[in-house]
């Protein structure tokens, strides 16, 4: 039985090199197919009329002047007379015709009559939202009254950030296809295995029946974990049209509308501390909202569990697109809030907030160490010490300059994976597995941990992914797919070549167990003169191809989970434009052994990046009177651009103390602090709190001529 | 999908004024596939449809031909009826670079395109940038400072970035960011791209002319 490990450091041939992603090629010279760039013979192509209420009931349809039109192939009515639609972009009636502006025509000659209900969009104070804010119970952690009697100095503030959208570049949706008794799924998922049963399931067929494929995903980002109700209305009108497929993806202003949004949280924060820096005492009062479901409850206080604690949250119900999973889910918000109010206490007693954060480190609990090691190094990046002031840039002109930090952490557990991996007897090497790369580099990871554990090259070796007959493998959510996919194919490749090693053995005149593949061979370990080639190795299988599946099965040390996470932000403010601008992020990050640094650099970066835009550009805006999103596009709905990120800089803790955890996820780590950090580092230049993100140019001045939403009580 | 008015007013040169005029003759004539000539304040324009025209287009050096109503994109015309799908729809409003293609040595954003207007002229798409089986400069520059991540938004930053090269062959840090603003990316892939770009620059990303 193979010993499941990954090898020791100097035993690497690529784990934990930086290697260029292997569909490279494929992204940049437009021959990588998103399923949005499916195309097939005879294909339709799917509209949805929407609701242009938020709070509404279906009255009536007609569709009577469409059903004669020649192009028009199919109609589905999603949302029959009498149906309650609770957002505005709420799916109506669909329709499939041969072609788009035909699509596009039709969808405007439907006539829809709507009983229009009251709605809530606006989530930004708890006593308007009436009977849409559901209050919890009290939350108590020791005495909170007893902590802040302790305390020397009480900070209050208020704090939030509102509701996201996701935005995926690749909007939601599918090409569908059910013919005779079979439903092919071109499917943009992060869920290509999950996908059939709940493709299956409202169809009403057994999940046999269906197959979900997708070579490449244009982002998903937490949002995109199974079929949406409009690509299960995809397969009906591709059924309705005699088995043509059909084309559904959204437009730019239905996916921002009704395709995901990470909820909104707001928050009143009291904080107990004493002179030395101490923390006593934490009350807030928080409240967020994401739709009809309701929103997220962040963790607060965040990571430092402050000893005595009053909290209540409220969730607020409202009428806009429903909330979905955006990467690290609750966390991004529990910092927002959490971390901005800390440095708030710290500036209340004049006390560097590195300081105060080391002096309250243990309040971190089990990785108190690994923060403290990873805010160090990012204070030596920044040059924390050096560039650091009391709150507020003092030096003449409209530019102030500041530092802001904020630490986080994240899970990061394997999820179920299966994969088989199969050895021929001419030497090729395919591992076939039913995960999905988002991006990340999963394709390139399984390559590289299969390469390496088989001592060939990683040309010499298939990956096949995206495709659910393929072994099943998890969802890619919560940092979960790394850890997943390389125990799972690691434990394969160490299987299969047991077997391998089986029959190689008698021509080497060796036991098994004393072979070893290094470098294109399989040769006795200690004498590497008796050998054979990795072609004659394999050949010694005759005719049957060896075939192993791997399991991410509990057991040996290739996995483990949490991580740190430190981050470090420099700003200047123009105080007479509100304008802010990066001058440089810095982020060190932890995620145990690291398969590809080149891809796990850019997987941080990335998130700094969408930390930038969430911080200074990103906001669902609702109209409160007509219920409707204000900006669902593009332009008005605001992405940081190449010129607007600084210059940042990724610093991954690797080596002694971290390979031993085996593999963590990293999607989500990284993402949560930019928020947090930015905040800080503008309220440090400027000498007052924004209260609220995204730190647009009204909100700064709007601060700065109160000076501030939060002040110091002594 | 933008409204056909707005379309048309970027797309063809002409003022709203004369374009209404146009659309209202052309409205009265029967309905024949092809364009006709007329003249609209004493210049000759051409009117194409109501109904589905034929174009040609001159893509990557090769001539094809399709079948699109006028008021179809240029993106949409490759996309949806020659199967020229590394240009991507995202905004499709000319916000985001995704589907940029350079037409007549000049980056533009193909959403914002009339198919009818590009006839007669240049396209370069992602699909044309490679020589055989070798990777443009600026392809290779992409996966070697790793520019990419879901790489949905890559295509439209490859073609932006080759088109910018070609008129800055030696860009400074801030000309990148200057020149290369006109592309969108979810993923956060700027670092990449920046470091991409110099690579290029260095390396002559106007191999290809």
């Amino acid at each position: 039985m193979a010993e499941y490990k990954w090898p020791d450091a100097d035993k690497r041939t690529f784990i934990g090199k930086r290697i260029s992603r292997i569909d490279g090629p494929q992204k940049v010279s437009g021959r990588a197919k998103y399923s949005f760039d499916v195309n097939r013979p005879g294909m339709l192509f799917g509209k949805i009329v929407r609701s242009p209420h938020a709070h509404a009931k279906v009255k009536s349809i007609d569709t009577s002047v469409i059903e004669k039109w020649p192009g028009v192939k199919a109609i589905h009515v999603v949302a029959e007379p009498g149906t309650e639609l609770y957002w505005a972009g709420a799916s109506v009636v669909a329709l499939a015709a041969v072609d788009e502006p035909t699509a596009e025509d039709a969808m405007r000659a439907i006539k829809v009559e709507y009983e229009v209900l009251p709605h809530l969009v606006i989530d930004t104070d708890t006593k308007s939202a009436g009977e849409f804010a559901k209050q919890a119970n009290e939350n108590k952690v020791g005495d909170p009254d007893k902590g802040f009697s302790e305390a020397e100095v009480t900070m209050e503030g208020s704090y939030g950030l509102p509701v996201i959208t996701h935005c995926c570049l690749e909007s939601h949706g599918s090409v569908m296809q059910w013919d005779g008794d079979n439903v092919l799924a071109n499917l943009s998922t992060q869920a290509v295995s999950g996908s059939v049963a709940q493709i299956a399931r409202p169809l009403g067929i057994p999940a046999t029946s269906v197959r979900v494929q997708q070579d490449h995903i244009g982002g998903g980002f937490g949002s995109k974990f199974g079929p949406d109700e409009w690509d299960i209305t995809a397969a009906r009108l591709s059924k309705k049209a005699g088995g043509k497929p059909v084309k559904m993806f959204n437009p730019r202003d239905a996916e921002l509308m009704v395709a995901g949004a990470r909820p909104s949280d707001y928050a009143k924060i009291k904080i107990g501390v004493k002179k030395d820096g101490t923390l006593t005492a934490w009350e807030s009062q928080s409240w967020g909202s994401g739709g009809i479901g309701g929103g997220g409850s962040p963790p607060i206080p965040y990571i430092f569990n402050i000893p005595n604690q009053r909290k209540q949250h409220t969730n607020i119900v409202n009428h806009i697109g429903s909330a979905r999973a955006w990467r690290a889910p609750n966390h991004p918000q529990a910092a927002a809030l959490t971390m901005t109010a800390l440095e708030d206490a710290a500036a209340a007693i004049n006390m560097d907030p590195y300081d105060f954060f080391l002096k309250n480190i243990e309040l971190t609990g089990q990785r108190a160490q690994i923060y403290a090691d990873e805010l160090k190094i990012a204070a030596d990046m920044i040059e924390w010490k050096k560039n650091w002031h009391p709150r507020g840039d003092k030096t003449p002109g409209y530019m102030k300059r500041g530092l802001g930090l904020s630490i986080h952490t994240w899970g990061g557990l394997g999820h179920a994976s299966d994969c088989d991996l199969t050895i021929q007897p001419d030497g090729s090497v395919e591992l076939k597995m039913g995960t999905q790369d988002l991006g990340t580099g999963t394709r390139t990871a399984l390559d590289i941990i299969v390469a390496d554990t088989l001592g060939i090259p990683m040309n010499a070796v298939k990956i096949s992914i995206g495709d659910s007959r393929f072994p099943t493998s998890g969802p890619s959510g919560g940092s979960t797919t790394i850890g997943g996919i390389s125990a799972s194919s690691r434990r394969a490749s160490l299987d299969a070549l047991d077997e391998l090693f089986a029959k190689a053995a008698p021509s080497l005149d060796a036991k098994p167990e004393d072979l070893e593949a290094v470098g294109g061979t399989i040769r006795v370990k200690g004498n590497p003169s008796k050998s054979l080639t990795w072609a004659q190795a394999c050949s010694k299988l005759g005719a049957i191809p060896i075939t192993v599946r791997g399991k991410n099965a509990p057991g040996g040390n290739l996995i483990s989970q949490g991580v740190g996470g430190a981050q470090m932000a420099d700003v200047s403010v123009d105080i007479e434009t509100g304008v802010v601008r990066i001058n440089k992020i810095v982020a060190v990050q932890d995620c145990g052994l690291v398969i590809n640094v080149k891809t796990a650099e850019s997987q941080v970066y990335g998130a700094l990046i969408m930390g930038v835009c969430y911080a200074l550009y990103e906001e669902k805006i609702m109209d409160a009177k007509t219920g409707k999103m204000l900006n669902p596009n593009m332009e008005f709905y605001k992405l940081a651009g190449i010129a607007d990120i600084g210059e940042l800089k990724v610093h991954m803790m690797t080596g002694k103390g971290y390979d031993e955890r085996g593999v963590i996820g990293l999607g989500e780590p990284p993402v949560v602090s930019p928020g947090a950090v930015i905040s800080n580092a503008v309220a440090n230049a400027i000498g007052v709190r924004v209260p609220y993100l995204p730190l647009t140019p009204d909100r700064v001045l709007a601060a700065l001529e109160k000076k501030g939403g939060n002040n110091a009580r002594i | 999908m933008q409204d056909d008015d707005n379309m048309n007013e970027k797309g063809s040169g002409l003022s709203r004024r004369n374009f209404l005029k146009v659309s209202g003759i052309s409205l009265s004539v029967p309905l024949v596939m092809g364009h006709r000539v007329i003249k609209v304040s004493g210049a000759e324009v051409k009117v194409f449809g109501p109904g589905k025209v034929p174009i040609q287009l001159t893509i990557n050096g090769k001539n094809l031909a399709a079948q699109v109503e006028p008021r179809v994109t240029l993106l949409d015309a490759l996309r949806n009826e020659l199967d020229i799908t590394g240009a991507k729809r995202v905004c499709d409003r000319g916000t985001c670079g995704a589907c940029t293609m350079i037409v007549d040595g000049k980056p533009v954003y193909a959403c914002s395109v009339l198919a009818i207007e590009a006839q007669g002229k240049s396209i370069t798409t992602v699909e044309g940038l490679m020589q055989g089986d070798t990777l443009h400069p600026v392809q290779q520059a992409f996966i070697d400072n790793d520019a990419q991540q879901c790489g949905f938004c890559t295509p439209g930053f490859v073609v932006a970035s080759k088109a910018f090269l070609d008129k800055n062959p030696n860009p400074t840090p801030e000309q990148v960011l200057k020149g290369l603003g006109g592309n969108l990316c979810r993923c956060g892939t700027y670092v990449g791209v920046r470091a991409a770009v110099a690579q290029a620059a260095q390396k002559g990303g106007r191999r290809n002319g």
